[in-house]
């Protein structure tokens, strides 16, 4: 049995091509996800790609939160459902409260488009098991609101808990707090990446392939689930 | 007094009964001459509308008056070709691939806005020539873009260039459109007038070509997108008149720059795609200058037939905007389409899923005429294609000014050259830090270049590369190239050597180069010098066409670049379109692999005229550019797309601005490997014109091991003269016996330029 993986497309969305492009080649079935239907299509993942939902108006992600998907899909989030939320996904997935902290401005307040090291911290999600703790990947970036925040304690917090997903292995490009890169909940279903592992799937067309992983990762776990 | 009191509209019964009511066209743009024309159209004075509707499309933006007798020649002069589907007149031109695939792709200007409001001007730009591949039927799949600006280190390049570079960033990466190269250079003829063009890039399959056309009476037409406020009245067209219409003297103190909402334009694309695929989409024409006058007269102009539109059906974001401000809003994010009753529905539906506005305003006709109502009053009667089609055209004088001669005598042959190792050295590593041959990066790193997962090569290489197609690997090249001193100093030639490198550089990745677009930047037309430049520069690049064999789609043309009586350099700014038939086997311009030969292909002369050194290291600029040899390059692309495909070459990049020094120190960074090169025959220090001249029609190229004998037959059968240079490898660029700079070394140079002018 294949595993299906839904892909949100919110309007604005922008990654949502590339990431069933990701969910294909992992070798699942990529379903389509609409922001305006209180319908999840029985997927059994999910996936938040990356775009700037509602032209990021207000704050980035605080309106996609509201949207009608989203009340289906947080519940499922909060029982269970592997999710992953990349760039403006982990930013709505922050606003809805599924993941810590919040993604401000990067320092340098520009938009920051380039290939970057990532380094795998927890490699026991669903979304990173094929990867081995510490691995360090070569992914994009591509955002002008990338850098995380959170309190002391939550870092401390997440830290303590192993939810940080991944840390940017160079030098840090957009003020990250800890550098961090991804975070996860504490089950470590529900992940959040700055970085696109959907644009790291195939060396013609990005800086490689080290980003298939998420998805086989994700492929994996459902499988044997 | 309101615009919304309709007893004080102008109506055309009024405007018969009032022949003599004096009007603003003068302060509308359009001459006494023009005024006239139009009462011998109408057979009456306008009324305020009509005004409105004839002062925006007959101003040079928009009706090419000064240009359109000149641009005959791209038509008159094309080359034989199967491929072109669309041509010149329509929005894009469009261009069959195969495969069932077309692509519909053009450039142009944003430059005047870019200056006032740097970041919203060069926004908008984004989002005009989006609109322009969505109304051909296209989905837009890329974006590039070619900027000037006045000196690098000049306070107000600090103003204009992050906020155009911003402006492109934002709107670009919001709509979801990848960056894949462009043009960056700076020169003290562009301060106050800074060059912002942007292409689009458009793919589709060949039945879903749309055109802009009102046909069917019956038909509906609907008014798609943003609602239309009072911001841009004017602005890319004609100034804003405070006496202008009804609004009253608040109207002139609105911004000429319109704002861009490129969330609103990424729905658009979206939802015009789906109307398109649903087939409920008869004809289509965006909104661009002169908004509602330009989509509503060239569709009805397009299709030969008549329309009705209720201009107070028009949403606004202002209700006190009257019917002539609504004529000549440039509100940013509108389309308009023609749809079947039957249809409407269906259409509707589809926007509503995408939560776009979408409003019936009119019907087409069969009168052969464009009617417009404001709350049940005729305020517009006019024939369409009269301000469509058939503006004013004027053959404005023209002459060689007259300091052009003594300009092309001043060789640069009297400057100091470096001639020793050391001088060499120093020379390279000042012009690979220049900023017009620095690394862009500062400015590429803001754009999203992975976007759609498509892009194969983007910014530092010498095209743009995306795939079309997944499974076949078919895919599109595009390079987009300028140079204003060559223009300078002989237009004729400028052009012809712009687009002969946007040609080569297509080829260096091995596509197989097939159409053009252009950008024609000038100053005023009314300045017989510049009117000379613009008609050696047309012809020029309508001559090259032909000889290459490569169409001109379409394009753009920027007069009025000028501040008092300064104008820019002659600017033509030309895109060249390849197909690649595998993108897998894509040439990149980067030395990866150690041990490959390095070779230089094509004739080398001593050509400093216009180069790179003589302007970066003696301020210098005289003389003639750099010999136009058209047989060559299409020789030269020839053996580059067969070696690509017979899979020969490890790397390839052309050679150009700062010559083969500039191009083996950009192969060697791109890459990560050192080279070590020589020159059969010269002493150690006399390499000057080996390394920095800029003969077009050459590239270099690294072989790949093993293939050295048959890629020297191939270049032998082709006729293009090679000389072997070295091999890559190492950490160093190393020119034997005179000097070496380390990899670490350049990249400090080239990279840190920018970063130190902009933060």
């Amino acid at each position: 049995m294949t595993a299906r993986v839904g892909v949100i497309t919110f309007p604005g969305s922008l990654d949502d091509q590339d990431a069933v492009r990701a969910v294909r080649r992992a070798g699942a079935t990529a379903v389509p996800l609409w922001h305006g239907d209180r319908d999840l299509r029985g997927v059994d993942a999910v996936v938040l790609p990356g775009g700037f939902s509602y032209g990021d108006y207000l704050r980035c992600g605080a309106i996609a939160r509201f949207a009608p998907v989203m009340a289906e899909l947080v519940p499922a989030a909060r029982v269970g459902l592997p999710v992953l939320g990349i760039c403006n996904g982990f930013q709505i997935l922050c606003e809805a409260r599924l993941l810590p902290g919040a993604l401000t401005r990067n320092r340098g307040l520009r938009f920051i488009s380039r290939a970057v090291k990532t380094r795998i911290q927890n490699a026991s999600t669903p979304w990173t098991s094929d990867y081995a703790p510490g691995q360090e990947l070569t992914l994009v970036i591509k955002n002008i609101d990338g850098a995380y925040v959170a309190d002391p304690a939550t870092l401390a917090g997440l830290e303590a808990r192993g939810q940080v997903l991944a840390t940017y292995a160079g030098a840090n490009p957009n003020g990250s707090a800890d550098d961090i890169a991804g975070v996860c909940s504490e089950s470590g279903t529900v992940a959040g990446l700055m970085p696109h592992p959907e644009h790291a799937i195939d060396p013609l067309t990005g800086p490689g392939d080290d980003g298939l992983g998420f998805f086989t990762s994700a492929v994996r776990a459902l499988v044997s689930a | 007094m309101s615009a919304q009191d309709t007893g004080h509209q102008d109506t055309v019964e009024r405007a018969a009964a009032t022949p003599d009511r004096p009007q603003p066209h003068a302060e509308l743009g359009l001459t006494g001459e023009e005024y006239q024309r139009i009462i011998e159209v109408l057979g009456r004075r306008p009324t305020d509308a009509e005004l409105a509707i004839y002062s925006v499309m007959w101003s040079e933006h928009c009706s090419y008056k000064s240009s359109r007798a000149h641009l005959r020649q791209f038509a008159d002069k094309a080359p034989p070709t199967t491929a072109l589907l669309a041509g010149i007149g329509q929005n894009a031109g469009v261009v069959d691939i195969g495969q069932g695939y077309a692509v519909t792709f053009k450039v142009e200007s944003h430059n005047h806005p870019s200056y006032v409001e740097p970041f919203q001007g060069a926004a908008t730009g984004v989002g005009g020539i989006v609109r322009d591949i969505l109304a051909m039927g296209a989905r837009p799949v890329a974006v590039m873009d070619s900027l000037r600006f006045g000196p690098a280190d000049a306070p107000d390049t600090r103003r204009v260039l992050p906020g155009v570079v911003g402006g492109i960033s934002f709107y670009g990466n919001c709509l979801g459109l990848p960056n894949i190269g462009g043009e960056l250079a700076f020169d003290a003829c562009y301060a106050g007038n800074p060059l912002v063009n942007v292409l689009c890039l458009g793919v589709m399959r060949h039945e879903d070509l749309k055109l802009a056309a009102a046909t069917g009476p019956g038909n509906l037409v609907v008014l798609l997108g943003s609602r239309t406020g009072p911001d841009g009245i004017g602005g890319a067209s004609v100034l804003a008149s405070a006496s202008f219409g009804g609004a009253g003297g608040e109207g002139a103190k609105r911004p000429s720059v319109q704002v861009g909402d490129p969330f609103m334009e990424k729905l658009l694309v979206e939802c015009g795609l789906e109307l398109y695929a649903a087939g409920l989409v008869v004809g289509v024409q965006d909104l661009g200058a002169a908004g509602v006058a330009c989509a509503t007269t060239e569709l009805a102009a397009g299709g030969g037939t008549g329309m009705r539109v209720r201009l107070d059906s028009v949403p606004l974001r202002d209700a006190s905007l009257g019917p002539a401000e609504i004529l000549m809003s440039e509100s940013q994010e509108r389309m308009m389409a023609i749809v079947e009753p039957a249809r409407l529905a269906r259409f509707l539906g589809i926007c509503a899923k995408w939560d776009v506005l979408a409003t019936v305003i009119g019907e087409v006709t069969g009168t052969g005429r464009l009617e417009m109502t404001w709350h049940g009053d005729v305020v517009v009667d006019i024939p369409p294609a009269s301000a469509a089609d058939q503006g004013p055209v004027y053959l404005r004088p023209a002459q060689c000014p007259p300091g052009q001669a003594a300009l092309q005598a001043d060789e640069p042959s009297r400057l100091a050259r470096p001639a020793t190792g050391p001088e060499l050295r120093s020379t390279l590593l000042v012009l690979i830090s220049a900023p017009n041959a620095s690394d862009p990066g500062w400015v590429t790193e803001q754009y999203d270049r992975y976007v759609r997962g498509n892009t194969v090569l983007a910014a530092g290489q010498d095209a743009g590369l995306v795939r079309v197609d997944e499974q076949t690997s078919l895919g599109v090249a595009l390079a987009i190239d300028g140079n204003g001193r060559y223009g300078r100093l002989d237009p004729y030639a400028g052009a012809q050597l712009a687009l002969a490198e946007a040609y080569r550089n297509v080829a260096a990745t091995g596509a197989r180069p097939l159409a053009v677009t252009n950008c024609l930047n000038f100053g005023s037309p009314e300045d017989p010098a510049v009117m000379w430049q613009f008609t050696e520069a047309v012809r020029g690049l309508a001559d090259a066409c032909l000889t290459l064999g490569v169409p001109v789609t379409g394009g753009n043309v920027s007069f009025y670049n000028q501040t008092g009586e300064a104008a820019i350099h002659p600017t033509p700014v030309v895109g060249v379109l390849g197909v690649h038939d595998d993108v897998r086997r894509r040439l990149s311009t980067g030395f990866r692999r150690a041990g490959c030969r390095v070779v230089l292909l094509g004739r080398s002369e001593a050509e400093f005229g216009g180069s790179l050194w003589a302007y970066v290291a003696h301020g210098h600029l005289g003389g003639r550019p750099p010999a136009v040899d058209l047989a060559a390059e299409r020789s030269l692309a020839l053996l580059l797309t067969e070696a690509s495909r017979r899979g020969l070459l490890e790397a390839a990049h052309d050679v150009s601005d700062g010559g083969l020094a500039v191009a083996l120190a950009e192969c060697c960074l791109a890459g990560g490997q050192g080279a070590v090169v020589g020159f059969p025959g010269r002493r150690p220090g006399e390499e000057f014109a080996d390394l920095f001249g800029e003969s077009a029609a050459r590239a270099v190229v690294a072989v790949r091991p093993g293939a050295e004998a048959e890629f020297a037959a191939l270049s032998e059968t082709g006729g293009v003269p090679v000389t072997d240079l070295g091999t890559t490898g190492g950490a160093s660029l190393e020119v034997t016996g005179s000097f070496a700079i380390p990899l670490e070394e350049l990249a400090a140079a080239h990279r840190g330029t920018l970063p130190a002018l902009f933060g």
